[in-house]
């Protein structure tokens, strides 16, 4: 329990690091693009819209740095974004849209890499100098050297163009309403992309992990006591060489995120990661800064969650000390 | 001091004689490192001037074919390799040294400084990197060179600091370290001579890990048109493709070989950092086969 709560108060600090990173990026840029952006405006729209774009950057005319400061972690807080400059709605209607996308295909992505990269890399040192021991850990090696978004490029031009098998853009047809198996279609090249350049680091670190916890007096005596192979493998070694990989997964999903965001540009598709790419290239500052935050927390909570399973999975965090 | 120079340099030779992942890498990085180099050896024609026919395919005039706009795509290629090559050694660079800095402080100092400096350390490592640099990149709007490495160096520290400072938390109560601080030594000689030295290969591989990452993000940053568009990179060219439609209309060979290129300097890099993991953990190095012993009965 206090495992968790030590997690839960890491959680709590890093979002806030996030918030005050938002908050001074625009103010300590060279020119200060927050009062460029805001003479931008001036005298060309009515004084509500103005008040909108102050809330959002957080810059009110007549106050200091930290009054402004406090009032913009308030309107976070409660989940006052602004106003989009490019789409002219909230912010938080503009991201409502997005998001359900985002979350369907990155997640599933990211968790079929986890679950096949894992189960890939313990059969790999368990196996020790077999088949597939020698030709996985090189092969992901380069593979997690390619760009997500040239990966992405690639199976469009190989599967899209060439073999015309899957569409190349956006997340379902565009006429009529979604239909779940359109959906499903559409996914399959994006989710292919993720799946295939994040999957080569799972699968060396549970190796690296195996190979050592192979080594323990504890999987010899399970050896020696005659246990099946298979037991010894996923409910001796497996289970505990997992641990180090799920905190590793705090670190990866960062990246995975990341490349995400390219993978979903490449296909036109109808996500968070194309959106903010569009805020970007419209100067739409609120909705890019709002998206900003959103990942991050994303993120926070999936690392949180992941700290939730190590409790589950590994005694010792749940003792006392 | 000499002599320890050039023994841990054959050292170093021997070793990449003998791993097959540390010679490929190795051998590739050279190349590019030449090419970054001698630019103008490897470009037979300006890589700018759109002068020729446009979307050649194959041919002895353009080995590559040329771009939608009438450019060589091998030269495109072989002068772009510049600012990738140089964007991974000087991020990999400047990140080692925070790393270094910061890793090995707080796991010196311990107590109050440790905690702080780890606490900032974590919050920076699972703050997504990739979005944040977006955004500073489109403040600044169009980001030069300097600024590209500067995004990169902030954002790609974390990692190393961290595994270097539990490193140096595993070192720092060995007794050579403790004989160290009874003789009285100061606490820089005994960083820099007794606490770094043992840490070397793992240094080594978070400069590699430090450089991909750059490589990566800076190609990915570039590729959506937040780098300064009018220069030669990789990730620029694959900009310019994908805006013109290259794969559409049927250029592959422009919108496909600047990633190859990437993924050639990211592999050797990765190969590299994989090679130097194997030295600094030895339960990883490749088993050799058991020979079958013939029983005697």
């Amino acid at each position: 329990m206090r495992y968790l709560v030590r997690r839960f108060g890491f959680l709590l600090i890093a979002l806030w690091g996030a918030l005050t990173l938002n908050f001074f990026i625009p103010r300590l840029m060279p020119g200060n693009p927050a009062e460029a952006i805001l003479g931008q405006f001036h005298g060309h729209i009515n004084p509500n819209s103005l008040k909108a774009i102050e809330v959002a950057l957080g810059i009110g005319k007549h106050q200091n740095l930290f009054v402004s400061y406090l009032e913009y972690l308030r309107n976070t807080m409660t989940g006052n974004f602004g106003v989009s400059f490019s789409q002219r709605i909230a912010v938080s209607t503009v991201i409502s849209r997005a998001l359900p996308w985002t979350l369907g295909l990155v997640g599933v992505s990211t968790v079929l890499g986890f679950v096949f990269g894992t189960v890939l890399g313990a059969v790999a040192a368990w196996r020790r100098g077999g088949w597939l021991d020698n030709v996985l850990p090189p092969s992901f090696i380069v593979i997690s050297a390619f760009p997500y978004f040239w990966v992405g490029l690639l199976a469009v031009w190989l599967f899209s163009f060439t073999l015309n098998w899957l569409p190349y853009e956006n997340g379902f047809n565009q006429i009529g309403s979604p239909q779940l198996g359109d959906i499903l279609i559409h996914a399959i090249l994006p989710s292919f992309t993720i799946v295939i350049t994040s999957i080569g680091g799972w699968i060396l670190t549970m190796r690296n992990n195996m190979i050592t916890v192979v080594a323990e007096d504890y999987v010899k005596m399970a050896r020696a006591k005659g246990l099946k192979p298979r037991r010894i493998l996923w409910q001796y070694a497996g289970r505990n060489a997992l641990l180090p990989n799920l905190t590793g997964f705090a670190m990866s999903l960062g990246f995975v995120i990341s490349g995400a965001i390219l993978v979903e540009d490449v296909f036109n598709y109808p996500g968070v990661g194309n959106l903010l790419l569009q805020a970007v290239n419209a100067e739409d500052y609120p909705l890019m800064q709002t998206l900003f935050l959103l990942i991050t927390v994303a993120v926070l909570i999936a690392i949180f969650l992941s700290d939730i399973a190590t409790a589950i999975l590994d005694p010792r965090t749940r003792g006392g000390n | 001091m000499l002599a320890r120079v050039t023994g841990s340099l054959a050292a170093s030779w021997r070793f990449v004689r003998r791993d097959k992942k540390a010679f490929a890498g190795s051998l590739i990085l050279f190349v590019l490192l030449l090419i970054t180099a001698f630019p103008n050896w490897f470009t037979p024609d300006d890589p700018a001037a759109e002068i020729y026919p446009r979307g050649v395919g194959l041919s002895w005039a353009h080995p590559l074919g040329t771009t939608g706009f009438g450019q060589d795509v091998f030269s495109q290629l072989m002068a772009g390799t510049r600012q990738s090559v140089m964007i991974a050694l000087v991020v990999g660079f400047f990140c080692t040294i925070l790393s270094v800095v910061i890793g090995i402080t707080a796991a010196y100092m311990g107590g109050i400084v440790d905690d702080t400096l780890s606490l900032m350390t974590d919050v920076i490592l699972v703050i997504p990197t990739f979005p944040l640099v977006i955004v500073i990149a489109a403040y600044a709007k169009s980001a030069s060179f300097w600024t590209i490495v500067t995004v990169l160096v902030i954002t790609g520290w974390s990692y190393g600091a961290r595994q270097l400072r539990v490193q140096a938390l595993s070192l720092r109560n060995r007794d050579y370290l403790l004989a160290a601080r009874a003789r009285g030594e100061s606490p820089w000689y005994i960083i820099t001579v007794e606490l770094i030295p043992p840490m070397t290969s793992l240094i080594v591989a978070n400069f590699l890990g430090a450089a991909l990452y750059a490589v990566l993000t800076a190609a990915g940053l570039q590729f959506i048109g937040l780098g300064n568009v009018n220069t030669e990179s990789w990730g620029t060219m694959l900009y310019w493709a994908q805006n013109n439609d290259a794969l559409q209309v049927g250029l592959p060979l422009w919108a496909l070989t600047p990633g190859i290129m990437i993924a050639l300097l990211g592999s050797a890099l990765a190969l590299l950092n994989y090679a130097f993991d194997e030295v600094s953990n030895p339960a990883l190095r490749p088993v050799a086969k058991p020979r079958r012993v013939k029983a005697v009965a």
